[in-house]
């Protein structure tokens, strides 16, 4: 078997009747990883215990247990994962060195279905970058050109598939982390309707954005990994008990009569670099061609979503980071004498140590929002507008199944090219940050190479708990995908 | 009785306004938020889960049973209840404050626009106070510091317990409006059950709000805030002392700092905590974790139904029953000792009664021992049993409070008590005046001077038969038979 090409079902079902073990999958990525990982820089640290792990797995194969639908498929976590007893630093000094007692949710459940855990990914620092260079732990590369950014926030998880140094990976979107990456580094990211995925023990950036995902490198193991990971929660307040379909065995590529809609606000967009507008072009046409009906609509609110969205995820998060204070856990800033130190100075300096530059930078923008005077004018007038922009979307949806757009204007940007000027980098989130506001469903895969032999992907929208027909357009585009499968020469 | 409409009374030409914030502990077995349990003497931090210290990606998960009891609290406290509430964020630095925010409810609580009655003062000067409740809201507490000199500990069992702050309109002119506010709030949570309302463990807390100005002053003076009391003695005393200090303050031409102040019962005084220098932002906002708490009417009209009948309206039905308005009032102050009187009460179909052993009897002996109504060793059947036996004249009032103290120090039914000792009212004819032969033949001097004019030697021939008798003899029938038979001559 061929572990770069294999699907998780070829994976799981080699490892459960004996044709390979666990073992024996995870230890070809960790070489993996050894051999190719210290150029990429997208793993932060190896799971140790893999290998027990992996063993435990193939032991109780050995005994007739069922083990579940991912047995031995190895996976990267991104470092916004809470991992028991492993590191979970979400790329930043404040949490250099926490070790959680305890799994979030969503890898509570992809363990018990079965998978090993490589390692932890690299990532932007509390997910706020689009590129990876925030991350403490040093800059991930785009595995097509080492030169280039591999995107973010999940750029290391999208680096790692990419260059296969592990099977599957997750991510987490608030405002493009897992389209983005995925559409720069030529996999398949699904960010999952809001409340379809719990968020405990995921490292709170915005807390009603935020989302979870698979990014991997096929649509029918998108699907599988949500059949997992999807569905209500106990531990989280804001999931929903909508039933979770069976979406890898509804998996179609029938796309006959479905209606897709062209959103003019982004196709007419002289921002979009030729070689995009070439990829989307194609994908249309390809779905034309399998007889899929286009048409126009118009969500006029998107012009406004970039500052909308950072108003609202600045404000949250402003709120949610005020728990690194060095009291409990995490980075400590150290004093001559702790006993006469001010508590103001106390959080100064640890907070001021433990933060990166651009996470500060969203601290303040978001304390700034939400304090008393600026409430109603910034993060009350953004709830609102959030409110009609979703009523468009709701709009839409009565017109079309499906949206379909670019992911980013452009294919990856070179390491540096962005990273000193924040408005260049926000902007680069203009066509994905709709989608979280609106609670929505999205994916990104690939469908082209640029001139210069980065890969381009499209992104597929649904309304709320549409993720099927999403993933069976996915699935039809993925047939006919020019790069699928592809993987960059020297990996 | 007079009501609260009249002129306010002045302290030293000033007119007081009061307020109280009381932040009453939920008596749910879990925190607000997460599964921790919420007993009081766990060790340090032994309530503690990843949740309610704040440990990243954790998520707070509404107790359902926090919100039935806050219901159930407004519905007591005649307030409006809101169909769909919202949690914010407060943010502010604290250690004890894990998570750097406390979720509580701003601007959409729960229950607010309720109000409720008490009566103020004693005899002649006894009037009803009616206090407006603003709002009371759910919230999460924070964790307890605790400073010595060089470094702190914090102990994090009390992050997440359940609170709702209940916030008093600024209605009472007088400490004792306060105080009394206070002990009527209480005994309204512990009716309902939802509250222990015990001050010194901080269950239930009172800050108290105290500002003076002259009479028809168009502003409220400058409100200071106190912080912390433990008894409602102190909250009076408190607020005597912070009356006394803000008018001489005035007087003195100073400005009153708006400021949070601390009691000190040793020294009877109050002292600066802290500042409020400009007011902090604690930047609210909705709480992105929990979505809007929902409470149909479906749910109130259940709650409703399942609420107990509350003290005053007890009270009522006591006096309705035949009691004295005070015993009314005696018995209500706790549901425990209410209930324990129903009890009595109906076993022995004589509330009078029931009232009178357990007001004089039984709560004499329980406050010399120090023991709760709860923890009475003598339960309240068999209390009603004995009432029943001196109705039923099997034992006479004086034999019953032998059997009370026997009951007392054994725990035993009074039957088996009367039985065992041979303590049965001795009522047959024949058999006391057998032992009134006998006392007579053994005196014949004095029922010579009896019969001679010294009626006054009655009393001796009573107690010399109930003697003889070992207290035994219906008194009724022992006075009725030795009439007859001195009288006879």
């Amino acid at each position: 078997m061929d572990l770069l090409k294999a699907s998780f079902k070829e994976i799981a079902s080699a490892v459960k009747t004996k044709k390979t073990s666990a073992v024996e999958v995870a230890q070809f990525f960790t070489k993996r990883i050894q051999h190719l990982d210290s150029d990429l820089n997208s793993y932060t640290s190896q799971n140790q215990d893999v290998g027990l792990e992996a063993k435990a797995i193939d032991d109780r194969i050995a005994q007739g247990e069922d083990v579940g639908p991912l047995a031995g498929v190895p996976f990267g976590i991104k470092e916004m994962f809470c991992t028991k007893g492993i590191k979970t630093t979400a790329g930043s000094k404040i949490l250099e060195n926490f070790v959680p007692p305890y799994d979030a949710t969503v890898v509570s459940r992809l363990k018990n279905a079965g998978i090993t855990i490589l390692g932890k990914l690299n990532q932007d620092e509390f997910a706020m970058g689009s590129s990876n260079e925030t991350s403490y732990f040093g800059p991930t590369k785009n595995p097509w050109n080492t030169k280039c950014v591999p995107g973010g926030s999940s750029g290391g998880s999208a680096a790692a598939q990419a260059a296969r140094l592990a099977a599957g990976t997750l991510g987490t979107d608030t405002g493009g982390s897992i389209r983005q990456p995925a559409h720069f580094c030529g996999i398949v990211g699904v960010k999952p309707t809001y409340g379809r995925v719990s968020r405990y023990g995921i490292i709170a950036y915005a807390s009603s954005l935020d989302q979870a995902g698979p990014m991997v490198s096929r649509v029918d193991d998108a699907a599988m990994v949500l059949e997992v990971i999807c569905g209500r929660d106990e531990r989280d307040a804001t999931t929903s008990d909508q039933i979770v379909p069976q979406f890898s065995k509804n998996l179609s590529n029938s796309v006959k009569g479905l209606k897709i809609g062209l959103m003019k606000e982004t196709m007419n967009s002289s921002a979009i670099h030729p070689d995009t507008q070439k990829t989307v072009q194609a994908a249309i046409e390809t779905l034309k061609k399998a007889g899929a009906e286009f048409i126009d609509i118009s969500i006029p609110l998107t012009e406004h979503a970039v500052p909308i969205y950072y108003l609202i995820a600045a404000s949250e998060a402003s709120s949610n980071l005020a728990r690194y204070d060095g009291v409990k856990y995490g980075h400590r800033a150290e004093f001559q004498n702790l006993g006469s130190v001010n508590l103001d100075d106390f959080y100064e300096k640890t907070r001021g140590e433990g933060f990166g530059p651009e996470v500060k930078r969203r601290i303040m923008l978001g304390t700034y929002c939400l304090s008393s005077g600026y409430f109603d004018a910034y993060y009350s007038k953004a709830c609102q507008v959030r409110r009609l922009l979703t009523n468009q979307y709701l709009d839409a949806f009565k017109k079309c199944d499906v949206i379909l757009s670019p992911v980013s204007t452009h294919p990856a940007f070179q390491i540096g090219e962005r990273i000193s000027d924040p408005l260049a980098m926000y902007l680069n989130d203009i066509f994905t940050v709709s989608t979280n506001l609106a609670g929505l469903p999205g994916m990104s895969l690939p469908f082209g190479l640029s001139a210069e032999g980065l890969p381009i992907g499209v992104q597929l929208t649904a309304s709320h708990f549409e993720e099927q027909k999403m993933l069976n357009v996915g699935f039809a585009l993925e047939q006919s995908s020019p790069v699928q499968g592809k993987i960059p020469h020297v990996y | 009785m007079s009501t609260n409409t009249q002129s306010p009374p002045l302290f030293r030409g000033y007119e007081v306004v009061i307020g109280l914030e009381v932040h009453a502990q939920l008596k749910t077995k879990s925190k607000m938020f997460c599964s921790d349990s919420t007993v009081f003497d766990a060790a340090d931090n032994e309530s503690t889960s990843p949740v309610s210290v704040g440990m990243p990606g954790t998520l707070p998960v509404l107790n359902r049973t926090a919100v039935e009891y806050s219901v159930k609290t407004g519905l007591a406290l005649n307030c409006e209840i809101r169909k769909v509430s919202v949690f914010s964020r407060k943010n502010y630095f604290y250690p004890d404050l894990p998570k750097g925010y406390q979720i509580s409810q701003y601007d959409l609580p729960i229950c607010e626009h309720g109000k409720i009655q008490f009566k103020v003062g004693e005899k002649e000067n006894e009037y009803t106070k009616t206090v407006s409740i603003t709002r009371a809201h759910m919230e999460e507490d924070a964790g307890k510091s605790n400073h010595f000199g060089e470094y702190t500990l914090i102990n994090y069992n009390r992050s997440g317990m359940p609170l709702l702050e209940i916030v008093s309109g600024p209605d009472m002119k007088t400490p004792q409006e306060a105080a009394e506010y206070g002990r009527t709030m209480r005994q309204i949570l512990r009716y309902l059950d939802v509250c222990d309302g015990n001050l010194e463990e901080g269950s239930m807390r009172c800050d108290v709000n105290v500002s003076v100005m002259k009479p028809g002053a168009a502003k409220f003076g400058t409100k200071v805030e106190i912080k912390n009391i433990n008894s409602f003695r102190f909250v009076e005393k408190a607020i005597e002392y912070e009356i006394d200090r803000q008018i001489d303050a005035v007087e003195a031409g100073q400005k009153i700092v708006q400021e949070t102040r601390l009691w000190d019962p040793d020294k009877n005084r109050t002292f600066s905590m802290r500042a409020k220098e400009d007011a902090q932002d604690y930047r609210y906002f909705p709480e992105p974790d929990l979505l809007p708490v929902v409470v149909t009417p479906e749910m109130i009209e259940k709650f409703r139904k399942e609420l107990p009948e509350l003290p005053s309206l007890r009270a009522q039905r006591f006096v309705a029953e035949g009691l004295p308005e005070y015993d009314a009032l005696v018995l209500t102050a706790e549901r425990e000792l209410a209930d324990y009187f129903e009890i009595v009460s109906k076993i022995s179909k004589n509330p009078k009664a029931a009232s009178n052993w357990i007001m004089t009897e039984l709560l004499r002996e329980l406050n010399s021992a120090n023991l709760s109504i709860t923890k009475s060793p003598i339960r309240p059947e068999f209390l009603g049993q004995l009432v029943k036996l001196i109705d039923g004249n099997t034992i006479s009032g004086k034999i019953a409070k032998t059997v009370f103290l026997e009951m007392w120090k054994s725990g035993e039914e009074p039957e088996k008590i009367v039985k065992e000792k041979g303590l049965v009212q001795i009522s047959d004819t024949g058999a006391i005046e057998k032992i009134i032969d006998e006392v007579l033949a053994a005196n014949a001097q004095a029922v010579a001077d009896y019969r001679g004019g010294r009626t006054k030697l009655f009393g001796f021939f009573v107690g010399a038969v109930m003697k003889a008798s070992k207290g035994q003899a219906n008194p009724e029938m022992a006075n009725q038979i030795l009439t007859e038979k001195l009288n006879k001559a």
